[in-house]
């Protein structure tokens, strides 16, 4: 049986809690944004839509740098939401979970983009004769209809948050207990002499989340479809 | 009742169309690509014209001169279409309540038992879209429609995708809604025989 030293429980944990707080966070914006490109026509929906994606190609120290540059106890933002806002980033779990949320929105935007799209139109019109603003036709025809897709979404962004490393310990670092996740983790094992079981035993972990998630993502979606055939 | 003079754009060609008819039940005919649907749509504010003007009786809900333009959940369109478009997440007793979202009590002409008795549609009320036929389909779809309380009703050829046996169940229907429910009906069709069966008055389109 694999059992966990305290450190590995704590990372394990930590990584489960950035990973759940990151996908459910992106969700609104994932949403939103996924809705604009999807129906919208706009002057620079290009852009918005190459700004979303910049995240999947560029390296992602990159992006670890511009959140510590921004966010971090010297940044303008981060100072401003330090004092005004009381949330604060640096150094901190939230810090990771907001790293590993942007690494992973255009996976979010993606299956949520296209499941509305695939929503029929003809059904949007139908609501709207029938006396329903574009806000209810969202929230009681496109979004119900798109759910699928926002699942497939949620857990994608909750997968990705789960590997993710180069923005993660650029912005936040590797604190035990406070910013160290699986893969920081891991990485810290590979710099001290003797670590091998322990990498053995929290990649294996690693696997088994990232397995369960995404065969929980394929019931999900399915149930919704059988659902609806009925 | 009907006043529409509006011009329609549909790809490269322009075309104008007016019809102003007194009757309550008018039915539009014409070859297909004669634009049938397309003066639907517009009344119902799904398309919009290039200029020109529609009022119902008359309440104005496109003038292009008074820069009025009404959006179509505020227009008061009871909208049955030729592949009735039901909620396929909602079951029927769902669909059929849709548009009573944010109605008062009084005031409404129509109460969801009359009109499930009206259309027969009593046994169907549990059942989801997806198990449908194409004939109860359509029933369900005027009672969602007759239940948002319109001011008017337009049919889009409602038989269109019905084999005859469908037809011939659902016309009796459709003349029980044109006699027992008050409202102005504009009915889209290319099949003369329908068009005899329901309408007062027919009008072309060229």
């Amino acid at each position: 049986m694999l059992s966990f030293t305290p450190a590995e429980t704590t990372a394990i944990l930590l990584s489960l809690k950035v990973a759940a707080t990151a996908s459910l966070a992106s969700l609104p914006a994932g949403i939103a944004v996924g809705w604009l490109l999807a129906r919208r026509r706009f002057f620079g929906k290009e852009l918005l839509d190459a700004l979303v994606h910049l995240p999947l190609v560029l390296p992602p120290v990159v992006v670890g740098y511009a959140l510590l540059v921004w966010l971090g106890h010297n940044g303008v933002l981060g100072r401003f939401l330090h004092e005004h806002v009381g949330i604060s980033f640096a150094f901190r779990w939230t810090g990771a979970a907001l790293a590993s949320a942007i690494m992973g929105f255009p996976l979010v935007v993606r299956a949520i983009r296209l499941s509305i799209e695939a929503v029929d139109r003809r059904l949007e019109q139908a609501a709207s004769t029938l006396g329903a603003s574009p806000l209810r036709v969202f929230f009681t025809v496109t979004l119900p209809l798109a759910w699928p897709g926002v699942v497939a979404g949620a857990v994608l962004g909750f997968a990705k948050a789960l590997g993710e490393f180069g923005a993660t310990i650029t912005f936040v670092s590797n604190i035990p207990g406070e910013t160290q996740t699986l893969a920081s983790a891991i990485y810290g094992l590979m710099q001290v002499p003797g670590g091998e079981a322990g990498i053995w035993r929290l990649a294996a972990v690693a696997i088994a989340i990232s397995l369960a998630a995404l065969l929980a993502s394929e019931w999900l979606v399915r149930r919704q479809r059988g659902r609806e055939r009925d | 009742m009907l006043d529409i003079d509006i011009l329609l754009r549909r790809g490269q060609f322009e075309r104008q169309v007016r019809i102003v008819e007194d009757a309550r039940v008018l039915a539009l005919t014409g070859a297909s690509g004669a634009g049938k649907t397309t003066v639907l749509n517009a009344i119902a504010g799904l398309v919009r014209p290039v200029s020109g003007r529609i009022a119902i009786d008359g309440r104005i809900l496109f003038d292009s001169a008074a820069r009025i333009d009404l959006a179509t959940h505020r227009r008061r369109i009871g909208y049955v279409f030729q592949d009735a478009r039901l909620f396929p997440h909602r079951d029927v007793r769902a669909n059929l309540l849709y548009g009573r979202h944010g109605q008062r009590g009084d005031g409404r002409a129509f109460a969801l038992d009359a009109v499930v008795d009206l259309l027969g549609i009593g046994h169907l009320l549990q059942r989801h879209p997806g198990n449908l036929s194409g004939g109860e389909a359509q029933r369900v779809a005027i009672g969602r429609a007759l239940l948002s309380q319109p001011a008017i009703l337009l049919f889009d050829e409602p038989l269109s995708a019905l084999d005859q046996a469908r037809r011939e169940e659902l016309i009796p229907y459709l003349q029980r809604v044109r006699d027992e429910i008050a409202l102005p009906m504009v009915y889209v069709s290319h099949t003369e025989d329908d068009v005899r069966r329901l309408a007062h008055v027919v009008h072309a389109l060229a």
